[in-house]
């Protein structure tokens, strides 16, 4: 790591640190804005390197939200009564057992979806292109079909996470999810960075060029497209569990497993900032969401008119994304940097 | 399943008899799809959003005091130009890329015209009202809206005239040239930049027939798109591109599953139960095409 980079790292880390004191009316802005970064990254691994254009991650993202707010409610109380309520409370969590709950739900919320990822990998993954992405989609939405009619998790309904207690005064909830999200970002970015870092991204990169070839070469293809699935699974679970806190209200269709809005975001977020880059999705993500919110609040009612245009448009015009056209732009400091020992190398061969 | 084949006979022959009258509205919608999938290349994934625009169609001339059952020839006519209209604006420009890029942008254009229809038609869920009445079978205890048999012919006779159509006519015979090899049938003249639109016309047009049937039998709402998209993907891939008998015996096969599921699951699991069918049907194509592929090593 050369010493821009670490200065860049550096800034970046305290502007997340103080951003929630320096802008302390985006605070709920901020974390979703976390909660979309890791999104798209995660998105990144199947799409961008991998090559399996999924529209399936969304599952996880709305199983981790069902699974945290379960958890965090039936640790302590009947969890069936709870969703019966509907909004008037009768249990109440004190503050300790509210961050327990979470804490042991967020667990829950990244594991499960890992295991589920796993035991759905082998069949699905066999899948190719088109066939896959449908695939996908069609599981997100039986995802939100199917738990929109299990009475235990309300239904049609809706399920109500537990309210945040009433402790550090008026800005505490908005600063616990704020940092809770920062540190999942930081998680998943550290995370995403090591492994692009490895030989697994090569391999990944080899799936997505030529799938056949990679084979014949005796790589085990399908290991490390389930392995990068449950990756993506984690992540997606856990910053699901946290949009379910953050929300503090659960549908199965809207909020969850929400494939109209969440599920096409984090792949046109990654397309927007290039796909198949470390940096893409986190810059693409930024600027889709400042883009979003600005429509979301000053043409209310249109917004999902200017979603659609604005996915054709980035999909016909930009698929390279912001990276892509600064790659092509300015190779000499974008493009793909080739190590000079690697070069010396293809000199001596030569 | 035998309690409710033996115990219930009636209720199995009425979910088979509507399950069928409603296979073979998914079937032309299908074929729709199978058209466009095998010329152009391109899954519609606005497939379902042409059909809900086509039966508002049919909505409309029902408000304004016309017999819906006109919709059948107003709205294919009114849909081939939307068809034309977005093959120009979008789908042109996805054509010789990559089927995911196809796949986003139509999603996009689907949620376009979810949300157009919804400020223009309002988020109620409607139904034209043909006022045909109803046939009683076997001591009435089977139920057969005559909206559904009328429903099920027009499309039968619809599929008919397209069949002739692309076998007789020349513009049909361009489109099964292209679909065969597209460089070929450019070099031996064929404008298949023209073609293409046509193809995307006719199924848009398709779109609107089947639109316009389900406005009269069923009911419509502007985000009950995706499913019928969905539908359509299933029965062409349960059937494969250009096998016209299979694409209509799968619909069929769909309607009665999704009627037994109706029965056996409830309502509110209807849609689920679709979904999820197209995942396992995935799934077991997927493990039937890999023992295929060990096979030929």
């Amino acid at each position: 790591m050369n010493k821009n980079n670490l200065i860049l790292y550096i800034g970046i880390l305290i502007f997340g640190l103080a951003a929630p004191f320096v802008f302390p009316a985006f605070k709920v802005q901020l974390s979703i804005l976390c909660i979309l970064i890791v999104l798209a990254t995660t998105w990144n691994i199947q799409g961008g390197e991998m090559g399996y254009n999924t529209f399936g991650n969304i599952l996880f993202y709305g199983l981790g939200m069902y699974l945290c707010a379960s958890v965090q409610v039936g640790m302590f109380f009947p969890l069936a009564e709870w969703t019966e309520s509907g909004g008037e409370k009768t249990f109440v969590h004190t503050p300790a057992q509210f961050f327990q709950g979470m804490a042991m739900g967020l667990v829950v919320a990244a594991v499960v979806p890992t295991i589920v990822a796993g035991l759905i990998g082998y069949a699905i993954l066999g899948l190719r292109g088109h066939y896959f992405a449908i695939c996908t989609l069609g599981l997100g939405v039986a995802a939100g079909e199917i738990s929109g009619g299990i009475e235990i998790i309300g239904a049609g309904q809706g399920f109500t996470t537990p309210p945040f207690p009433n402790v550090g005064g008026l800005e505490a909830r908005g600063e616990f999810f704020y940092f809770l999200s920062f540190l999942v970002l930081i998680l998943t970015f550290v995370a995403v960075k090591a492994i692009y870092s490895t030989r697994f991204k090569l391999i990944l990169n080899a799936i997505r060029d030529n799938e056949d070839k990679a084979e014949a070469m005796g790589i085990e293809t399908m290991k490390y497209k389930i392995i990068g699935w449950m990756i993506s699974a984690f992540f997606c679970g856990l910053a699901g569990g946290i949009m379910g806190g953050l929300v503090g209200y659960i549908d199965s269709t809207d909020v969850a497993f929400d494939g109209r809005e969440m599920g096409v975001f984090m792949v046109l977020m990654a397309i927007l900032g290039g796909k198949g880059t470390l940096w893409g999705p986190v810059i693409g993500a930024t600027i889709f969401h400042v883009f979003k919110e600005g429509f979301w609040t000053f043409f209310l009612g249109w917004q999902y008119v200017a979603l659609g245009v604005l996915i054709v448009v980035i999909v016909i015009y930009f698929p390279e994304g912001l990276m892509g056209w600064l790659r092509e732009k300015y190779p000499e400091r974008f493009g793909e940097v080739v190590d000079e020992a690697d070069r010396k190398a293809q000199v001596e061969i030569k | 399943m035998d309690f409710l084949v033996f115990q219930y006979p009636m209720i199995t022959l009425q979910a088979c008899l509507d399950g069928i009258l409603l296979g073979v509205l998914f079937a032309l919608i299908a074929y729709g799809m199978a058209l466009q999938w095998g010329v152009m290349n391109i899954i519609n994934i606005a497939q379902g959003d042409l059909v809900i625009l086509g039966g508002y169609i049919a909505y409309f001339m029902y408000l304004y005091g016309i017999h819906p059952a006109w919709g059948v020839i107003v709205a294919p006519v009114i849909m081939y130009f939307v068809g034309i209209a977005i093959y120009k604006l979008v789908i042109n420009k996805v054509v010789d890329r990559d089927l995911f890029i196809s796949i986003l942008a139509t999603f996009g254009i689907s949620i376009l015209f979810m949300q157009l229809m919804n400020f223009a038609f309002g988020a109620d869920v409607v139904l034209a009202n043909s006022g045909y009445g109803t046939t009683m079978l076997f001591d009435n205890n089977v139920v057969l809206p005559n909206s559904k048999i009328f429903s099920a012919f027009i499309s039968i006779v619809f599929a008919i005239c397209l069949v002739i159509y692309m076998k007789k006519s020349k513009l049909g015979r361009a489109i099964r040239a292209t679909a065969q090899n597209a460089r070929a049938a450019k070099i031996l003249g064929v404008d298949t930049e023209k073609v293409y639109a046509a193809t995307f016309g006719i199924n848009a047009a398709l779109c609107g027939v089947a639109g316009a049937l389900i406005s009269i039998t069923f009911t419509i709402h502007p985000y009950m798109g995706l499913p019928y998209t969905i539908r359509s993907f299933m029965i062409v891939i349960v059937a494969g591109l250009g096998n016209l008998p299979g694409v209509a015996m799968s619909g069929m096969g769909l309607g009665v599953f999704e009627e037994f599921a109706d029965y056996i699951l409830g309502t509110e699991f209807r849609i689920g139960s679709v979904f999820l069918l197209l995942v396992l049907i995935l799934v077991y194509r997927r493990f039937k095409l890999s023992r295929k592929r060990e096979y030929l090593k």
